[in-house]
């Protein structure tokens, strides 16, 4: 039988990786200096958690009577909570299933929070974050990525999910949720035009998918949430931060409900972090991922790339 | 049973009581949204492609094939006949089925034939054949012209380039995978 690769294309044995692995150590390096410059504080939240975020479509890997953190998001929002303004982590996060060009069930995330703004200003810290980056990495202003040419000049595009439902499908986000083909559409129509000359900050979901961030004041049924893309890759999502203990417990009773309507098991109930929210300021947040910062950094197209290994190079007496 | 987390290119499935392989696998997550399992399927048996997009949800019957061998008959308005030469139990497989395999099939030749519940669906070739090269132009010694290969014709009407000392009459070994000479055979 012939060699069957995992994906369309062949990865890179991990002795032609060297590249991607320094440019990642570097990468890693000029975030650190960015944050610290910034008078950010750099925090290591556990990895073992006893409650994950309730999220309808993320699975938690168990590891005794825990789990692998599938994200630092409520315990670094605890800090915050305690008195801890401006914080930053880079971390390893979990999850269960997720394998494919741009997935790896164990990945390298940067999350970092700052009270006192909210999303608009949090997209200009990731315009001055990015655009630092690469310029400390000695990439060109113009970054080129499988034969696209993405600026970085700032500002950088915004396009509200409303604007770009109308432009790129003939649906509306409201409707396709009703459909339950908001993903579908997302992946197929919406995403492969996202970040193609420059970055792209899609803004503004539908207040159902508004996850943990705040609605937005006067425009109750839009939730303060971006995404950033590169490429047409989703690179970071952050918030408006929900700081109403309330609201948000309804919302996650709501997911816990729609992971058992889809057969899937719920963790416990993160009381803590509820318990905590009240305490908490407004903040804007945000999770980025760093391997696929790497990937377009490093013009590669797969994620297996940019690692040292993955979890196929991993597994013993593989079939042939 | 395969769960949609098991999908990846290569992988054999059934839909609607049909063998497909996955031809082109993509996995999409938006990050808070649901995992979405794009594929490129080939039936097997037809050789249509399809498009699906499955959910974490959805899970597969595999497919699964025997293998017996078999040797080659005859062909007759596209319809290739192979016998089991232990019960003399004799299936047909069309032109499509065949696919390139007839350049290198002659009377007789031992081949797999691949079996889906019962349903003759593809075959296995021996790596190398040896097959009667029907025509070729004479060699002439110093020729420069046609450089160091010339194109021949075989008994199957397969044409090829081989080595310009390769002559009418005679037999050589072909690579079945690449159609490919591989050497003369001594007779």
């Amino acid at each position: 039988m012939s060699h069957e690769s995992r994906h369309n294309q062949d990865q890179y044995p991990v002795r032609l990786r060297k590249e991607q692995l320094w440019l990642r150590a570097n990468l890693i390096q000029a975030i650190r200096a960015f944050f610290i410059d910034r008078q950010y504080l750099e925090v290591e939240t556990p990895s073992l958690i006893a409650a994950p975020a309730p999220e309808s479509h993320i699975d938690s890997i168990e590891a005794g009577n825990l789990y692998l953190q599938s994200s630092p998001e409520l315990l670094m929002k605890q800090l915050v909570a305690a008195g801890y303004n401006k914080i930053f982590q880079i971390c390893r996060c979990f999850r269960k299933n997720e394998r494919g060009r741009l997935h790896l069930p164990e990945f390298t995330m940067l999350e970092w929070y700052h009270a006192g703004i909210d999303y608009k200003a949090l997209m200009e810290e990731c315009e001055d974050l990015l655009f630092t980056l690469a310029k400390a990495l000695g990439k060109e202003q113009k970054i080129h990525y499988q034969g696209q040419t993405i600026d970085l000049e700032r500002p950088w595009e915004r396009i509200s999910v409303r604007q770009a439902f109308a432009r790129y499908s003939s649906i509306t986000p409201e409707k396709a949720i009703t459909e339950d083909c908001f993903d579908q559409i997302m992946v197929t129509m919406i995403e492969p035009h996202m970040g193609i000359t420059k970055p792209t900050f899609l803004y503004d979901y539908p207040a159902p998918l508004g996850s943990l961030a705040r609605l937005k004041p006067g425009e109750n049924d839009l939730a303060e949430r971006f995404e950033l893309y590169m490429a047409g890759i989703e690179l970071a999502n952050g918030f408006s931060e929900l700081v109403d203990p309330e609201e948000q417990e309804k919302r996650f009773k709501k997911d816990r409900e729609e992971r058992t309507r889809s057969g899937k098991i719920n963790y416990p109930m993160p009381e803590k972090f509820l318990l905590a929210l009240k305490d908490m300021p407004d903040t804007a947040g945000i999770a980025l991922g760093v391997d696929r910062l790497i990937m377009i950094l490093g013009n590669r197209g797969l994620i297996d790339d940019v690692v040292c290994f993955t979890p196929d190079e991993l597994q013993e007496n593989s079939r042939s | 049973m395969y769960n949609a987390s098991d999908l990846r290119k290569g992988l054999k499935i059934q839909i609607d009581n049909e063998p497909y392989i996955i031809t082109v696998f993509e996995f999409s997550k938006p990050g808070k949204g649901q995992a979405l399992y794009r594929c490129k399927l080939k039936n097997m048996i037809s050789g249509i492609s399809i498009e699906r997009t499955y959910r974490s949800v959805d899970n597969f019957h595999p497919v699964s094939l025997d293998e017996r061998k078999m040797q080659y008959l005859y062909e007759q308005d596209n319809e290739y006949c192979f016998m089991d030469t232990e019960n003399y139990e004799q299936v047909f497989l069309n032109h499509e089925q065949i696919g390139d395999a007839h350049n290198f099939m002659t009377d007789n030749i031992d081949v797999v034939i691949l079996f889906f519940e019962e349903r003759p669906i593809d075959l296995t070739l021996p790596n190398f054949v040896d097959l009667t090269v029907t025509k070729a132009d004479p060699w002439v010694k110093g020729d420069s012209v046609s450089g160091d290969s010339k194109p021949v014709t075989l008994e199957t009407g397969y044409t090829l380039r081989v080595p310009p000392f390769i002559e009418e009459g005679g037999k050589i070994t072909i690579d079945t995978r690449t159609g490919e000479y591989v050497t003369r055979v001594k007779t």
